[in-house]
């Protein structure tokens, strides 16, 4: 495992040269979402669930954020690195694996995943929408979600050739996950089915344990999310690591 | 001398694509070790098998006395790399480049950063320490490579075709320290489309056409062994060339190669047969008498020519 975080240090060194353009896309983008949808749709919706609907989204927010990065990193980042740049391939010739490379651009998606979802909840806690102490446990949650889309992406990145088709998983993979998982309405409202398919849906149980902590809440069910996500991320290892294999060994 | 690398009866298949069709060759420890052949020969798929980016199929890779399927990090460890591509990092400026480099052999920062202060001044590179990456000329990427490859001293340098879309300058730099390089001792594997490039370098080198090996020895052995030492290119039309002028040369005891749209005439006596030429009809201001080269042993044997 040595040689992956020799491999993430690489990684790093880019990030801190480049991570004011990354702050752009990745927290400019929730915060949109949440000064549009906050006191747009805010205005005509009194609560929530108990909550203000700036209250209710802001914890959203931050998931969503950390879905953002890890999948924007792992997708388009780890294209280029793999087809333009071809810096894995650099990488590999180097005395490191591929499963070094592989799980290098995993951590270094979790790690951003982490490091934008904490700058989401920052700027949501100094907007007076977090309640709880409870809501600084959710740096050390999103390690979780950010772990099981960056694995996602690596999988779906090394399953494609062409650049363009990354837009399918964004609009038929996470534009679905960012709609349905409860981020601008509880789920609750949705049809029963589709309320089930979201078990499946990682922003879902990420959503619903950074509302909960951010309120300080634990309700057993919870464990449910977290167990869903840990199930899911390590059903999934192998596939980033195979289709990604194939693409830097001939 | 011990031997770096064995392979023998090498193959490798991509889909229907028969890319090694057994390939053998052994590199000894000191040596520049050269493979030539058109592109899709197989020398980066070899290469390639050598530095880890591709498995081997079947037959026996040994490298460094260890028979590998894959090459592992311990032995990666010990090679350089100069892939095909100048894959740098171009969100990272030179010096960073390097740095980022080092660190994945496990040196600390502030030894990473002497080690790749120290090869960039080898290849003259000091200048260009703090440039991005974009703004390097081809040339000067090309040599931040071999800087880069250069950082774990590696007993094996593995240089795929190092000085592609290099101008003589930068050609002639790059050979000189890879001359110093080998005076050190280091093993060089080199790849190359510059027959030049080969006699300069190389101390022993294979030709390869479509994934076999077709010949084996050294610059000057090769030359002998394939080729009449003297040959005049004839630079005329094909359709200006008298038809019977392959009968005449090997009446004279020479050997035509017709490449493409070129002839060659081969000879042991260049002077006398340069004497004749006029007579049968090339005039010598269209012609030019030179010693054969691996240029010419490479034209023959890799089948692009019918030999006459």
């Amino acid at each position: 495992m040595s040689g992956a975080f020799r491999v993430l240090k690489r990684h790093w060194r880019v990030f801190v040269r480049t991570w004011r353009h990354n702050l752009m896309y990745n927290v400019a983008e929730p915060l949109l979402y949440l000064a549009a949808m906050g006191f747009g749709l805010g205005a005509l919706v009194q609560q929530v669930d108990g909550m203000t609907y700036l209250q209710f989204l802001a914890p959203g927010m931050v998931a969503l954020s950390a879905m953002y990065s890890a999948t924007f990193e792992c997708t388009y980042g780890t294209f280029l690195r793999l087809y333009y740049q071809k810096t894995l391939q650099a990488i590999l010739a180097g005395p490191v694996t591929v499963r070094d490379v592989v799980f290098g651009e995993l951590l270094y998606g979790t790690l951003k995943s982490v490091l934008f979802g904490s700058v989401i909840l920052g700027v949501v806690a100094l907007l007076g929408q977090i309640h709880s102490w409870m809501a600084l446990a959710i740096p050390v949650f999103l390690f979780l979600p950010g772990a099981l889309f960056s694995q996602l992406s690596v999988a779906y990145t090394g399953a494609i050739k062409n650049i363009d088709h990354l837009n399918y998983y964004i609009t038929l993979v996470i534009m679905p996950f960012f709609l349905f998982g409860g981020l601008y309405f509880p789920v609750t409202t949705l049809p029963g089915w589709v309320q089930k398919l979201n078990w499946l849906n990682p922003l879902f149980h990420s959503v619903e344990v950074c509302r909960a902590l951010s309120f300080g809440n634990w309700p057993i069910r919870l464990w449910f999310h977290v167990a869903a996500l840990l199930l899911m991320t390590f059903v999934l290892l192998p596939l980033p690591l195979r289709l990604l294999k194939k693409r830097l060994i001939s | 001398m011990k031997d770096v690398i064995v392979a023998e009866n090498l193959q490798k298949h991509y889909g229907n694509f028969h890319a090694l069709k057994g390939v053998s060759f052994t590199i000894r420890e000191g040596e520049c070790f050269g493979l030539l052949g058109h592109n899709g020969a197989g020398k980066s798929t070899t290469m390639k098998m050598i530095y880890g980016l591709s498995t081997v199929e079947s037959g026996r890779l040994s490298i460094f006395d260890q028979r590998i399927s894959l090459t592992p990090p311990a032995i990666k460890q010990y090679l350089g790399v100069v892939p095909q591509d100048d894959n740098l990092d171009p969100d990272l400026p030179v010096l960073e480049n390097l740095e980022v480099y080092a660190g994945l052999f496990g040196v600390g920062r502030r030894q990473a950063r002497e080690v790749s202060r120290e090869m960039l001044a080898f290849m003259g590179l000091e200048s260009k320490e703090q440039s991005p990456v974009d703004t390097l000329s081809g040339g000067q990427k090309r040599r931040v490579v071999i800087a880069r490859a250069l950082l774990n001293h590696p007993r094996l340098l593995i240089l795929d075709e190092p000085t592609t879309g290099l101008d003589p300058q930068g050609r002639h730099l790059v050979w000189q320290k890879l001359r110093n390089l080998k005076n050190e001792g280091v093993t060089l594997i080199l790849t190359t489309h510059y027959m030049e490039e080969a006699t300069q370098l190389c101390d022993r080198l294979i030709i390869m056409h479509e994934g076999l090996v077709l010949t084996e020895g050294t610059p000057v052995g090769l030359v002998c062994a394939h080729v009449l030492p003297y040959a005049i290119e004839v630079r005329l039309p094909l359709d200006s060339i008298p038809d019977d002028i392959s009968d005449k040369v090997r009446q004279f005891g020479g050997e035509t190669l017709q490449v493409m749209d070129s002839l060659f005439l081969y000879a042991n006596d260049g002077k006398a047969l340069w004497q004749q030429i006029g007579e049968w009809g090339l005039p010598q201001h269209a012609c030019f008498l030179r010693r054969s080269t691996l240029e010419d042993v490479f034209l023959k044997l890799t089948g692009r020519g019918t030999e006459e």
